[in-house]
């Protein structure tokens, strides 16, 4: 294919905002004038089930809305891992939280980014910010959405509903940036 | 109003608003819950009315209800509470009521999956109900197609008298993408006073009856008949689209999302040189059968894709009647078949 | 001086029709007691019926007002989604005990429950005519049927179901009485009733049951006399008659 076509995973339990960070990837893309699908999977329990979801953004009118092979895979649990390891495109980066789920023998063909995305939200105040602390992650190591309008998505989706948590989610933001920039460096 | 990235539940619910549909009885399913969610939220603030029903069989005959007095009418289901309503639809059909009803499809059969789906679509386009009675059925395969859809759903359910179906996989349900929905004013619709119920002061005092039941056998197959006509009526209103199938050696067939997956391919093994088109058919009752007929024979193959065991297949392969080759490939409910899975299986024909 | 009176067709009695009913049933008395009361009303071109599946399915040819059918059991869904699209109708439902007590079981109690502001006349006869004879939730113990030959059992079938009194535990339903035509002053009393049922929608007030106790000659195999001395001797005290809710 010709033009920009990047295509993302994010999976882990429900209740960890990943159907939101999806979502956040995507309202971000749209708002950069760019052709978006989103779709979520869930089990069937609302909260503590499994939960994956993927975004494809593009120049060109979406064909195919399923993401069989990503650009970058977000894993937030152990079974997500099992599941979803592989769907990395050789060359793209493969993000996990660090503080649940083990790897111990990372791909080869792939980035590797471990981010303690949980300890890093609970150090902020809140365990529910981790997903907005990976976001910072994609964010800076990709090319998926600008930081802009990323930022600016942020304040529209999540600072309007809840003022009173949009200073966190701005933090956890960062932090997932810092980290970001440190791992991109060691590589 | 410009393009916002929205579900497909909620873009279809505020196309059926922006449709002039006020009305909405329905019952929760998976994965179909944010449009009642939507419904019952949005109708009271512009005057209509929301009814939770104490089932889908309930459901289906408040629609019934509402679509009798010549109101434009919707319910939305998932394929458990379709067959539910199976029952209602074939009275509606019967008494010529128009209707839209909305099947997110899920996995099946019986309690099945809650992942999506296409395997509902002898369900839709061969009855579901008891007796000779047809659905138009329309799938949709991106959002901003199932906004317009929706709200040409009323245009024709009006136009006929008779109820339509917008058969939904589950990811046309759950996606979000962008979408533009704008005010629909319908067309020409035949005014509702001459049927209706309720209009006998402006039929100047003369009642009308609206029923499915004829006794006397002569009088049933005369309305039988009369049905049979309006469903060949409905033909002209056929409609597909032809992707690159005017070279094409192969030739794939697929509605809904799994039209978009096929596409991918196609776009894939076209940038090798690989003679690849598809015809996806838009209304699946009307069947593009014609158009198939004259493009199959031009092809060495027709590939019939589904999200689900073979289905579709079976009026593919009417429609060709032996000039080219058919073949199927599918996968049950919650697995949709890849891009890379359809590419394989054209790289095996060629 | 003398009282005349001048018993006519109603108006809303489609003119030149016949009811195919059975010698004895009741269901041409309460037809055409509704007739009456509409015309009474001048609610003429303002009324829509759903008729139900059972004997009287082909109500609708017998009423010079708008009807619709119904599927077996659904009027009370029907006739809710005729009433929210058109408030400022009349609607009503007419089921057997068939249709309203048993396949209908579901949508009677939450179309009750709902309020909505339409009117239900309840036909129940013990039986099911329609279909032959069938045991219907409402046959009483020891009645025989086609389907209980040694009579209802209620070890086998449970016992008779009182659906005014299952109704009338709900909060919501404003009018729920039991009438009977079993003889000329119960069949003033349900004039009564049905017309105070019908007043009530125009009033815009909640919802109205009213269960007719009826009779089935045929299938319970008498004539009509007997038929009408059942339905007092047997029927009343199982299903006593009064009004068990009304807009309290």
């Amino acid at each position: 294919m010709s033009g920009f076509f990047r295509g993302m995973i994010a999976a882990g339990f429900g209740g960890q905002g990943i159907m939101v960070l999806g979502q956040l990837v995507a309202y971000t893309a749209i708002s950069e004038g760019r052709h978006v699908t989103w779709i979520p999977s869930y089990g069937p329990e609302m909260r503590g089930g499994t939960a994956n979801c993927c975004v494809a953004i593009s120049d060109e009118e979406i064909a195919s809305p399923v993401v069989a092979e990503a650009d970058v895979t977000v894993i937030m649990n152990n079974p997500s891992m099992e599941r979803f390891e592989k769907s990395v495109k050789p060359g793209g980066l493969l993000i996990y939280n660090s503080d649940l789920v083990t790897y111990p023998e990372p791909r080869k063909d792939v980035t590797v980014f471990p981010i303690p995305a949980y300890s890093v939200a609970l150090s902020l105040g809140s365990d529910k910010v981790s997903n907005i602390v990976v976001l910072g992650v994609i964010v800076e190591a990709t090319d998926l959405i600008g930081l802009e309008a990323c930022i600016e998505t942020i304040k529209d989706k999540l600072g309007k509903r809840k003022p009173q948590f949009l200073p966190m989610n701005l933090e956890a933001f960062e932090k997932g940036r810092d980290i970001a920039r440190g791992l991109l460096k060691k590589a | 109003m410009t393009r916002v990235l929205m579900k497909g539940t909620e873009a279809i619910a505020e196309a059926a608003i922006q449709a002039g549909c006020n009305y909405f009885f329905g019952y929760p399913i998976t994965p179909q819950n944010e449009i009642p969610e939507y419904m019952s939220a949005r109708l009271p603030k512009i005057g209509g009315v929301y009814v939770q029903a104490e089932s889908e069989v309930a459901a289906i005959n408040m629609v019934m209800g509402g679509g009798s007095t010549g109101t434009k009418i919707m319910t939305t289901s998932s394929s458990p509470g379709i067959s539910l309503m199976s029952e209602g639809i074939s009275y509606i059909a019967g008494c010529e009521i128009p209707a839209v009803i909305v099947n997110v499809m899920r996995g099946g059969p019986g309690l099945g999956g809650i992942l999506p789906s296409q395997a509902d679509y002898f369900q839709a386009t061969k009855g579901g109900g008891h007796g000779d009675y047809r659905l138009l059925v329309l799938a949709p395969s991106t959002l901003q197609e199932a906004v317009e859809i929706t709200q040409m759903a009323f245009d024709l359910a009006f136009r006929y008298r008779n109820p339509v179906m917008i058969l939904a996989d589950g990811f046309m349900g759950q996606m979000m993408e962008a979408v533009e929905i704008r005010e629909h004013v319908s067309g020409e619709i035949p005014s509702r006073e001459s049927w209706a119920m309720g209009c006998m002061r402006e039929r100047g005092g003369k009642r009308s009856i609206l029923k499915s039941l004829y006794l006397n056998p002569e009088d049933l197959e005369q309305h039988n008949i009369k049905l049979q006509k309006k469903y060949r009526e409905m033909e002209k209103e056929v409609r597909f689209e032809a992707y690159l199938c005017d070279d094409a050696e192969i030739l794939l067939s697929a509605f809904g999302t799994t039209a978009r997956i096929a596409r991918s391919a196609i776009n894939n093994l076209r940038s090798e040189g690989a003679k690849v088109g598809m015809l996806r058919p838009i209304t699946l009752f009307p069947f593009p059968s014609e158009k198939l007929a004259e493009l199959a024979s031009g092809v060495k193959h027709v590939l019939v894709v589904e999200m689900n065991m073979g289905q579709m297949v079976e009026d593919v392969e009417a429609a060709v009647c032996g000039k080219a080759k058919v073949s199927f490939f599918g996968h049950a409910g919650g697995i949709a078949p890849s891009v890379r899975e359809i590419e394989d299986r054209i790289r095996a024909i060629l | 001086m003398k009282e005349i009176k001048i018993y006519e067709r109603p108006r809303a009695w489609a003119k030149g029709v016949h009811t195919h009913y059975c010698p004895g049933c009741g269901h041409g008395i309460i037809h055409r007691l509704i007739c009456e009361i509409i015309d009474e009303l001048g609610i003429q071109n303002d009324t829509i019926g759903t008729a139900p599946v059972g004997c009287a399915a082909l109500m609708y040819d017998y009423f010079d007002i708008d009807f619709c059918e119904a599927a077996h059991g659904r009027a009370p869904a029907l006739a809710t989604g005729i009433k929210r699209t058109r408030p400022d109708k009349i609607v009503f439902t007419y089921q057997g005990d068939g249709d309203l007590a048993s396949i209908g079981a579901a949508e009677i109690i939450h179309v009750a429950n709902r309020g909505e502001k339409l009117t239900t006349i309840f036909i129940n006869n013990a039986i099911y005519g329609m279909t032959g004879g069938q045991m219907a939730p409402t046959t009483l113990i020891g009645q025989k049927a086609t389907t209980c030959p040694f009579g209802r059992d209620p070890q086998l079938a449970g016992y008779p179901m009182r659906m005014c009194e299952l109704l009338a535990t709900l909060e919501t339903p404003g009018f729920i009485t039991r009438v009977s035509v079993a003889r000329p002053k119960y069949i003033i009393e349900t004039k009564k009733a049905i017309k105070q049922a019908f007043q009530n929608q125009i009033e815009g007030k909640g919802y109205s049951f009213v269960e007719v106790l009826s009779n089935c000659p045929t299938n319970w195999g008498m004539n009509p006399v007997q038929a009408f001395e059942w339905t007092e001797s047997t029927m009343i005290p199982h299903y006593p008659l009064g009004v068990f809710k009304n807009f309290e």
